[in-house]
């Protein structure tokens, strides 16, 4: 039992302006189930990406067998014996359980025909070994996701993995699934396979793992057997980093009622949210990912529609929830995803910052060149948007400019209220500052900001009150004398621990 | 105020514009395919009777190119063109002859029809949210078995020479199919350039969950440019109409293709966000003399269309390849 089958030595990993993984140590053993847990960006789906040869490490070592390993491909990982089961399973949906088990690795016969009594025969085994019962010839898209889980766990032992990832296997399963998913997990370690489990939820962490490591910041915090440490421990490990980074939050006066949103129910994961926002005041919105914060957010502004609710911007209840109409009570929502819903990639930066405020540099719907062109002028000033003019393609600008040029677009809008879903993801220390500067100024001018951020220190060295969110609904908000880490992820994780 | 130094050179002149546009390559290969004929066929070529019947044969297929390019711009595509060419030849015809209309009556009777069947395509995309290609295979069927089904399939002739004016006139000695062609795009190369809703067709076709967050009502925007595809495909047949003299419910098989064809070597991009209204008269204006060329050398029509194939993809493997260099 105590036979190592991996061993993980220093590994570095940098990408561009940030170091996502400092000296990791991670050993793991044959047969043993063990908890990797920490915050979102601690790393963890990082490491296991160098492990399974999705990203090529900077640094350090890996020994799989006592033997040193290179990997510089999935398909080595795959070979040596490694499996991953991402949270997005890589199923075709279309084809059968038995096809996707053995896909990319065909029975045959005569070299080019598929042989599909042996793809039936040998599926039907590894399907009875995770314990389905169900007909290896249904398609994968008549599958529960839990059900579908297993055939991924399937497809895992047919390439006779001895170690199986499972990367937050437990976010969308019911509880009965989840129990299912753990008798698993408990059958393979059973047979000596060793098993990864990623999860936000410390109560399977205890009922499953023998031991658990713990990341925060891109190191190792430390591996602990499980049945000798208690939650609070865990929670203290995971998040006690202390506040390094400086948030230039000014106190500003707090004036009336600018956004108030009541009620409001969209789609799976906006479950009855209620919040209001005022003027001058910057309301954080913490939660792990898929909490539902940027649906809430994105159903406000009218991208989605909502099921019901109630959102009033300054005295003025919205009627029809369109984008178009938030943008004229002084709306202005900036997207998680720069790239897929902020910009327009093969449009110049001009273009890109009058895009949401055309009418107001236009006469009888023609757009006034010359105006159009002062206003990014002027907002490339204002932001200090490193181009080479306005003609330049927002493509070729770095992550940190074009998230100035998506500002800038809303900036043009003279929002009463902004909202910023994950406004410093994947730019650098500096922009950073200067956004969080901005978010300050603009604070202080009197507009209200809501700002969604997976980044806790961010959240708590920002806001003025915290909403926690926790599948779909408010669970808390904190005011910004009472915030910390621990409160946060305690409500948050305390939640999880209640229901099971 | 070194930013607005640069933002004044970046306004540029014509010149660089055509350089760094994809125009260049379509512009030399007219330059290429004109001085190749002159030297093959001489004057038969280079006559002013050939090139202006050159301009006025391709000025058809460069208005419908025009209109299905704003499609293209979007991200779309448009099968039903052909077919909304022949029907709004017919009904115009129709109009004229049995409804006994006045000529101006059954041209805007035409031009709505054709503008109809646009909007219908719009609506089918947006509401329905049918893939364009679906759609409008659909409307194409439509329109051409309405086209049969009004007439019989028989041609409608005997028309007043008021309306053969639109297909066969000059106009301060230029056929009316150019000076229509050039009119429209000007007014559509203003509605693309400075127009709000020309930005938000280019946004659209580069970003549409972007555009949509950015209050651009797509919808909207989709159905507008179907519609004026429709529109364009209508004052094409029925200019088409008034040069043959009649209506048929046969016209415009396959200029479906030749309009995508010509958007495409105009250098616009099928999946969006990228295209002008030079272009496609470019584009159409390659095939026009290209054909015209084929004729002259007496290459038998068997063989233009594989010619002519081949010249598309030149046309568009030039384009890539400059792109890639860049």
């Amino acid at each position: 039992m105590d036979e190592e089958l991996l061993l993980m030595r220093n590994i570095t990993k940098n990408f561009p302006g940030v170091q996502a993984l400092k000296n990791v140590n991670l050993t793991l053993r044959k047969g043993e189930v063990h908890a990797l847990i920490g915050e979102n960006g601690a790393g963890k789906s990082t490491l296991m990406k160098i492990l399974s040869g999705v990203y090529q490490k900077d640094g350090g070592s890996i020994v799989w067998e006592g033997k040193e390993l290179e990997l510089h491909s999935p398909m080595q990982a795959t070979n040596a014996g490694t499996s991953i089961i991402y949270q997005e399973l890589n199923l075709m949906p279309n084809m059968s359980v038995a096809e996707n088990i053995f896909i990319g690795r065909e029975r045959k016969k005569h070299r080019f025909i598929l042989n599909e009594k042996d793809t039936i025969l040998e599926a039907e085994r590894y399907i009875h070994e995770v314990g389905l019962n169900i007909d290896v010839r249904t398609k994968v898209e008549e599958l529960s996701i839990a059900k579908r889980q297993m055939v991924e766990v399937a497809k895992a032992l047919s390439v006779r993995a001895k170690l199986i990832v499972m990367d937050e296997p437990t976010s969308s399963l019911t509880d009965r699934e989840i129990a299912i998913l753990m008798d698993v997990i408990r059958r393979l370690r059973t047979q000596g396979v060793t098993v990864v489990f990623i999860s936000h939820k410390l109560s399977e962490v205890f009922e499953i793992s023998d031991r658990v490591t713990v990341l925060r910041d891109g190191e190792c915090i430390d591996t602990l057997v499980t049945k000798d440490c208690d939650e609070s421990q865990l929670i203290q490990m995971m998040v006690g980093r202390p506040l390094t980074d400086i948030f230039p939050k000014s106190e500003v006066p707090i004036g009336d009622t600018l956004l108030e949103v009541r009620n409001l129910c969209a789609g799976k994961l906006v479950k009855d949210v209620s919040f209001e926002l005022k003027k001058g005041e910057i309301l954080g919105f913490a939660g792990l990912v898929g909490a539902g914060r940027s649906e809430v957010m994105r159903a406000v502004f009218g991208v989605d529609r909502l099921t019901s609710g109630k959102i009033i911007i300054d005295g003025q209840t919205l009627r029809y929830h369109r984008p178009s109409e938030s943008i004229k009570k002084g709306l202005g929502f900036m997207p998680e995803d720069r790239k897929l819903q902020g910009l327009i990639l093969g449009m110049a930066v001009r273009e890109n910052t009058t895009l949401a405020s055309l009418g107001e540099i236009s006469n009888a719907c023609i757009i006034n060149s010359k105006k159009e062109r002062e206003v990014s002028l002027n907002y490339i000033e204002k932001l200090s948007i490193k181009t080479t003019g306005i003609e330049q393609k927002v493509n070729n600008l770095s992550g940190g400019n074009q998230q100035k040029v998506v500002i800038a677009k809303w900036l043009a809008i003279k929002p009463k209220v902004l909202i910023l879903d994950e406004p410093t993801r994947g730019i650098d220390v500096g922009a950073k500052k200067e956004i969080y500067a901005l978010m300050g100024k603009l604070a202080a001018e009197g507009v209200g900001i809501i700002m969604i951020s997976s980044e806790l220190p961010e959240v708590i060295g920002m806001s003025d009150r915290i909403v926690v969110m926790h599948e779909g609904c408010v669970r808390g908000t904190l005011d910004r004398k009472e915030a910390s880490q621990e409160a946060i992820m305690n409500i948050i994780l305390r939640e999880n621990m209640r229901k099971v | 105020m070194e930013l607005n130094g640069k933002s004044i050179s970046n306004k540029t002149s014509i010149l660089n514009r055509v350089k760094n546009s994809s125009s260049l390559g379509d512009i030399i290969i007219i330059l290429v395919m004109c001085t190749l004929l002159t030297v093959a066929v001489g004057n038969k070529f280079l006559s002013i009777d050939n090139l202006i019947s050159v301009c006025r044969q391709f000025s058809f297929y460069a208005i419908m190119a025009i209109g299905m390019c704003c499609v293209i711009i979007t991200g779309g595509i448009d099968l039903s063109v052909g077919s909304v060419f022949a029907f709004s030849g017919v009904v115009t015809c129709m109009a004229m002859t049995d409804w006994k209309l006045s000529v101006f009556s059954s041209v805007l009777i035409g031009c709505i029809s054709g503008l109809a069947f646009g909007f219908l395509n719009g609506l089918f995309i947006t509401k329905l949210e049918l893939p364009p290609f679906i759609a409008t295979l659909g409307t194409m069927s439509i329109a051409r078995g309405l086209s049969y089904g009004i007439t019989g399939g028989y041609p409608i002739g005997s028309l007043p020479d008021s309306f053969k004016f639109i297909g066969l006139g000059y106009i301060a000695n230029i056929p009316t199919p150019i000076v229509l062609m050039i009119v429209l795009a000007m007014v559509f190369s203003f509605f693309l350039r400075k127009t709000i809703a020309g930005r938000w067709v280019y946004a659209v076709g580069g970003n549409e969950e972007a555009a949509r967050i950015s209050g651009i009502k797509v919808d909207a925007i989709k159905i507008l440019v179907y519609s004026l595809c429709g529109l364009m495909a209508a004052i094409a047949g029925i200019a088409t109409a008034a040069r043959l003299g009649v209506g048929q419910s046969t016209a415009g098989q396959g200029y479906e293709l030749d309009a995508i064809a010509a958007v495409i070597i105009g250098g616009a991009s099928v999946s969006g966000g990228v295209g002008n209204v030079i272009g496609p008269i470019l584009g159409a204006a390659i095939m026009g003399i290209l054909r015209n060329g084929l004729v002259l050398m007496s290459v038998s029509a068997y063989w233009q269309q594989a010619v002519i194939g081949v010249v598309i993809i030149l046309a568009v493997s030039f384009d890539k390849l400059r792109n890639k260099k860049k």
